[in-house]
Order: structure tokens, then sequence, then C-alpha cells
């Protein structure tokens, strides 16, 4: 028995442990101190929904041997362009939505093979060079938002020159995977009431089920190959840095889908400084999910995007009761992803 | 043609290495240019931003010489200062006082840091940088915890000025005049000239010793004689000027005399040892020696004529102990690396299976060096506050490492090598570039928010460019070794 618990216990993990029991006595504080239980998980699984491609886009990045991808805001950008320029186009609903996926794929395509090669040249300081990847990306675009010749009447300031900041997308794409087959379940009663977003469930569940394909196709075991044994892959025939590009370039494409889907579900698209430490965010989640520096696989997206959205979701009211400042459940989010990130790293061998 | 070829070959590989700081310096003179500033208020708005910033940025250095890299948790020193000037103003101690108390203060607090933060690097070798970089955010979660939520809450504070009006929670931002606003600048102030013409008389005279000192030994007494004499007969008509000056009406008269008196012999007998020494000494410390010369001269005969124009740059002043404050941490960055500690730095820096097996305690040497930066980044962020006069409590320390590392960078400090002269250098190029590239921005695209994306750009992107050109030479040589 105690042999069963140790080995589960090392499986798991400590701060995964640490994370869930925290949830756990945030969720139980929740009940007990009689909060809409019914809202608390929809958030969850609205949260889900809108991070979920974001978090898996950690996948093949870590797979393919590169690290945590803190340079997913390249994929970001790609995404947010594809949504302003479907919005150019004046397409509403899926159609607006479906096109900017379009648009963004073959541009994020572009820039995650550009990535790759420049990740192929730093081998070993492969996350610092994509954080400052991400972060020059981010504040070169936002000149680019300033200056782009993008002329629809939803992105003018009343005055100045630019993009605006945000954007809303009533009208346009808000919520349409969100509302698609979504149902609400006890509906009666007020404490309970649960409105499920399905098809955005759905959509990051497909996502999920191509990569697990992906991963078991010939190019995605070659892909895992050169991650875990670079120098036995090569020696076995396997291109490494082919595939490095490739996971690289699939983690760039699914950042820039993901942005997209965040942004319907959110309703606003946020340009300029937002999409700076986006990718701070799903990197914590995966990792939360069980992932390592070297590691990754579907489950631990989903089990970490769950677990780490729903202490946020249940932790912002619960902080709010107790003290009545908003502020916790921020500083809570900020300590616990980056301690999780830490955490990775100092368990990453090598180096001596 | 030969001698030409290599000179253009050495002019090639200047240029190669030095990439960066030129492509900078074109920047900063363009910008400059395009942002309409006068020169005078630019000088003046560069050296409060060089005395304010120079502190933080030699902090970053004694990790890079020990292989570290850039150390971005140097945020955590900060927050130590800030813990302090929080401290302090809340006991209400000001001024002088308040600023060496809080610099106290801050010292066992940034050890503390600096040994937690030593001991996580020593955990993830080889992802140094990485991992100080998200230590920093990390540290800024906890500090949050302390300053907005358990302040008040657990941490009894009655002070309505600092606390939120809730009760809990400190303020957003920290007036802190009347309390430590310029406790150290304003102790003394020196117009730029003066403080420029003091800096490159001691420069020269440093050189001076440095040449007298490798010569003497070798020096028949009889030379050694006259040169006693030349330089005693200088200090005494010195001396008799500085008398004098009481009953003269101003500095004019004085620096005359002190041109006259001090500097000729002084030439004298530099230019005579200079040559005499230079082609005993190794070609680089020559070249460094001229350097010194080379800038020093210059910067003292046009503080002399500034001096005696009424040009408005005689109203510039500049605070003498902070600039006192900063040499003191360079001769301690030069002089810490010729001791024990720096040598088994430096060793530990280039390779650390060597030294362990040279029996050095790489992780304590280590630890060494991140404590000393991070007790060095807190004083720096003192420093820092006392002159920007408004602490923003929650803010203030965010970018202390990124603007620092990128500022060092600039100067063509790379993550392995960084020297002091990288440091001074990098600090006036990134500030010039900070002050006029949002003006620059709106004279030329008619918008000055495209010339702070351009900065914030600028900043992000050296470092990430440096960083690529460090890891691709690494793979390169790796690879080379291999063959």
């Amino acid at each position: 028995m105690m042999e069963k618990i140790n080995r589960f216990y090392k499986s798991f993990g400590l701060p995964r442990l640490i994370i869930a029991s925290f949830l756990a006595i945030l969720s139980v504080t929740a009940v007990v101190v009689g909060l809409p239980i019914g809202d608390l998980f929809s958030a969850i699984l609205v949260r889900f929904g809108m991070h979920g491609i974001l978090v898996l886009a950690m996948v093949p990045a870590i797979i393919a041997g590169i690290g945590l991808n803190f340079g997913l805001p390249l994929g970001i950008l790609c995404g947010l362009l594809g949504g302003l320029i479907s919005i150019e186009l004046d397409l509403k609903g899926f159609a607006g939505f479906f096109t900017a996926i379009i648009i963004a794929m073959p541009l994020a395509a572009i820039v995650g093979w550009a990535y790759g090669w420049l990740l192929n040249r730093v081998k070993g300081s492969e996350m610092m060079v994509a954080t400052y990847a991400g972060f020059s990306a981010v504040s070169i675009m936002s000149i680019g938002w300033l200056i782009l010749p993008l002329k629809s009447p939803e992105f003018a300031w009343p005055i100045g020159k630019g993009i605006r900041t945000t954007i809303a997308l009533v009208d346009r794409y808000e919520r349409v995977l969100n509302d698609f087959w979504d149902f609400t379940l006890f509906a009666e009663s007020d404490k309970l009431r649960l409105l499920v977003p399905t098809g955005s469930i759905l959509f990051v569940l497909f996502a999920c089920l191509l990569m697990w394909m992906f991963l078991r196709s010939r190019v995605g075991v070659a892909m895992r190959a050169a991650g875990d044994n670079p120098k036995f892959a090569e020696a076995s025939g396997i291109n490494v840095n082919k595939s490095r590009i490739v996971g690289t370039m699939l983690s760039t494409i699914l950042g820039s889908i993901g942005i997209i889907v965040f942004n319907q579900s959110f309703s606003f698209i946020q340009l300029y400084q937002a999409p700076m430490f986006m990718g701070f965010g799903a990197v914590a989640a995966i990792l939360i999910g069980g992932a390592s520096v070297k590691k990754a696989s579907i489950s631990n997206v989903l089990i970490g995007t769950l677990l780490f959205q729903g202490m946020l979701v249940v932790s912002l009211p619960v902080a709010n009761i107790i003290m009545t400042l908003e502020s916790l459940a921020e500083i809570s989010r900020i300590i616990i992803s980056n301690g999780i990130i830490l955490y990775a790293l100092t368990q990453v061998s090598g180096g001596e | 043609m030969a001698d030409r070829k290599e000179l253009f070959d050495n002019i090639k590989s200047f240029f190669v290495s030095n990439m960066v700081t030129i492509v900078f310096v074109i920047l900063g003179i363009v910008g400059f240019y395009y942002s309409g500033l006068s020169l005078p208020f630019f000088v003046n708005e560069l050296s409060i931003r060089i005395t304010r910033n120079s502190l933080l940025v030699l902090a970053l250095i004694i990790p890079v010489l020990a292989g570290m890299g850039l150390n971005f948790a140097i945020v955590l020193g900060a927050m130590a200062g800030q813990v302090a000037i929080i401290a302090v103003t809340h006991w209400g101690i000001i001024g002088v006082r308040g600023f060496m108390l809080a610099m106290l203060l801050s010292v066992p607090l940034a050890i503390v840091f600096g040994y937690l933060t030593g001991k996580l690097l020593n955990k993830t070798k080889g992802k140094e940088m990485i991992t100080s970089l998200i230590l920093g955010f990390f540290a800024n979660g906890i500090y949050q915890l302390v300053f907005l939520i358990l302040i008040g809450t657990l941490i009894p504070m009655d002070n309505p000025v600092m606390v939120l009006s809730s009760g809990v929670g400190l303020r957003v931002s920290l007036d802190l005049t009347g309390g430590l606003k310029y406790a150290i600048d304003h102790i003394w102030m020196m117009s730029i000239p003066w403080t420029a013409l003091t800096m490159s008389t001691y420069t020269m005279l440093f050189v001076l010793i440095r040449f007298y000192i490798n010569k003497a030994g070798k020096m028949t007494k009889k030379v050694k004689n006259t040169h006693l004499y030349i330089l005693a007969v200088a200090v005494i008509v010195a001396l008799g000027n500085i008398y004098r000056i009481n009953m003269i009406d101003e500095n004019s008269a004085f620096l005359w005399a002190l041109l006259a008196t001090i500097s000729l012999p002084i030439l004298y007998i530099a230019m005579k040892l200079y040559f005499d020494q230079s082609e005993k000494m190794t070609k680089k410390s020559a070249q460094k020696h001229y350097y010194f010369v080379a800038f020093a001269l210059p910067s003292f005969l046009l503080s002399l004529y500034i001096m005696r124009t009424a040009s408005i740059f005689n109203m510039l002043r500049v605070p003498i102990i902070t600039v006192l404050a900063i040499a003191i941490v360079c001769v301690f960055t030069v002089y810490i690396m010729k001791t024990k500690l720096g040598q088994d730095l430096k060793t530990v820096g280039q390779d650390r299976h060597i030294a362990t097996t040279a029996g050095i305690h790489s992780d304590k040497t280590r630890l060494t060096a991140i404590i000393i930066s991070t007790v060095l980044a807190s004083w720096g962020q003192l420093f820092f506050l006392q002159n920007l006069g408004t602490m923003s409590t929650y803010g203030s320390h965010e970018q202390v490492g990124m603007f620092s590392i990128a500022a060092l960078l600039i100067g063509g400090a790379s993550v392995s090598k960084a020297t002091i002269g990288q440091a001074l250098l990098g600090v006036v190029l990134f500030h010039t570039l900070f002050i006029v590239s949002p003006l620059a921005g709106r004279n030329v695209f008619g918008d000055a928010q495209l010339g702070e994306f351009f900065r914030a750009f600028v900043a992000y992107g050296v470092i990430g460019l440096s960083l690529g050109m460090h890891a691709w030479k690494k793979q390169i040589q790796s690879r080379n070794s291999l063959k």
C-alpha cells in the first residue's frame, strides 16, 4: 500500500499535489461559503476552451526537443493578424472565424519556419532566445499595429492614428465556437446552473486528437526520437534539425489558431503589449499538467489546463470573500505560474 | 602592401566585433538629430540618467565573469533596496541618515536574496539566465503578496500616508520628497565642466602614476630626484595659487594657474615616460593607457574652454557623491578580480571542471558572485530612487533587470564577457536612445508612441540578438572542436 502511494506520489509530483490540494481547498471553501458552483464550473469550461489550444501548442515544441516555447507570442501575432484581416474583409460568424484561421496558418507556418531555423542555431539556449524573440516580436508588431494599412472602421480610434488597443468582436465572430451546440444543465437551480460551451470544448478535443494522431505518424515518431536523443536519432538517419523545425512550425501554427479561439471566447482582440506574457501562462499550464522541459503529452495539456484555469477561476471569488482584495487572485497566479516554471527548470538534469 | 592589408583587416575586425555598439552610436546620433533637442538639455538629461543608472549596470559584471550569464535576478536586489526604502520612509528617517540606514538595511536582505538566488542557479546550471528571468517574475509575486496583502493584515503598519485607505497594502507610489529624495545627490554638486575637468585631471594623474611606478625601479637616483623637484615646484606653485584665489576674483584665475602649474610638468613627465615605457609594456596595456589619455586630454581642454565662456553648460550640475560611488564600485570590481576570489571567479567562468580539479569550490564561488551582484544592485536601486524621487511601489524594480542588461549589451558586452568600460558606454548609448527616441519618433513619423515602441523593441531585440549570437558562436565552436 505504502509503495503504491509512494509510486503515485512520484509520478504525480510534488507541485501538482500542492496545486491539486490547493484547488480542492478552494473548491471546498467555495461550496461552504455558498458560491454558485454551476457558474464556477461553466467558467472553468469556458476558460478550458479558451486556453486549450494555446497550451496544446507547447506539446510539439517540447517533444521536438526545443523545450518550453516561450516564443509563443510569435504564433499569437500571426493569429491576431489573421483575425484583423478577417474583419477587414468584413466577414461574420463562422466564415469570419475560419477565414481568420486560414489566413493565420500560412503566416504562422512561415514565421515558425524562420523561428525554427533560428532555434536550430542556438541549441542549448533555446528558451532564453525564444523569450526575447517573442518580446521583440511583440514590440515590433506594436509598431506594426500603428502603421498597418487596415481601414475597417472598427479599428479606428475616435482620434489619432493606428489600430485600437482592443477590438470588439460583437457582430463578428464573438463566441461562435462557445455558442455552437451549447446547452444548460440544471437550468432550474440557481446554484447549479451550468452552461456548457460545447463547440469550443469539442474544438480543443479535436485539435488534441489530431495532435495525438500526428505524434503517432511517421513524422511525429521521428520528431519524438529527435527530441529524446538527438545524437541517437541523427545516427539512425533522422534529420534532427528538420524535425525541430517541424515541431516549431506546428507550435507556432497552434499558437496562431489558439489566439483566434481565445479571442472568439473573450469577445475582444487585444493588440500591442497584450500578447507579451501569454506564452508564460501556457507554459505554466502544461507544466502543472505534469509535463517537463523534455516530456509532454496530450493528457498533460488537458489536466494542466483544467487545473490551472480551475485554480484561477475559483481563487478569484474565494479570495474576494476572504479578503475583499481582487489582487490576491492575480498575485497567486503570478506566484504559482512562475513557481512551477522554476520547479521545472530545476528538474532538468544536465549542465554538469 | 602587407601592412596595408593588415591595417585593413584590423579595421574590419574592429567593426565586426563592435558591431552592436557602432550601430547604437549611429542610432543615437541620428536620433538626436531628429529629436530636435538642444545639446545642453540633452547633456543634462543624459548626465542625470548616467549617474542614476550606472550602479545597476555595474552590478551585472561579476556574475558574467563567473560564467553565470546575465543576472536578470538583480531585480531581487532592487527589491531589497525598496524594502529598505519603505522601512526608512515609514520610520520617518530622512536625508543622508535615512539613506545610510537604508543602505545598511538592504545589505542583509540582499545577502539573503542573493544566497537563495545563487542556490537556485546552482541547481539549474546551463539555464541560469532563463531561471533568473523567471525568478524575477516569481519574486515580484512574493513582493506583491507582502506589500499588497500582508501589510495591514499580518504585518501591522499604521501610516495613512503610505498605506491604502482600506488599511491593507501600500499605495502604488511612494513620494520621497522631503525624505530620501536627493539625499545623496544634493550633498555636493559640481558643474559639468568642473566635473569633467577634475575627472580628466585625475585620469591623467592615474596614468602618470602607473607609468611612474612601473618605471621607478629602473631609474637612476638622479632622474628620480629631478622628477621629484619638478613635481614639488608644481605643487608649491599650485598651492600658492589656491591660496591666492581667495584674494583674486573667480574660478578662472585658479584654472589657468592649475593648467600652467600642474598640467604642463605632468604632461612633460608623462610624455617622456610614455615614450620610454611603451616599448616595454604589453601592447594591450599601452593601448589602454593611450585611450585613457586620448579621452582625458580633449575633455580636459574642452572643459577648460567651456568654463571660460558663458556657456549654459556651466549651469548644469552633477552629483559628485553619486559619481564617486560609481567610481568606487568600478574600482571595487577591478580590485576584486585581482584577488584570489576574482581569479577563482574567472576560472569557474571559463571551465567549471578545470576549476573543480584545481580545488576551487565552484558552487560556493558562484554563490559569492551572485550575492555581490545582488548587494550592489540593492544599493544601485537606492541611488536610482533617491534621484528619481518617487518610488513606484510595485513597478520600480520590474524593468531594472531588462534595462540594465540591454545597456550592458549595447556597450559591447556579451553573455560571457563584460568590462566596466562596456557597462558605462552602454549606459550612455542606451539612455541616449531612451531620451531621443520618443521625440525622434514624433518628429519623423508624427507619433511619439512609435518611438517608444521602437525603444522597447531595441531593448528586447538587443538582448535577444546578443543571446542568439552567443549561442550560435558556442555551437560553431563546439562543432569545430569536434572536428
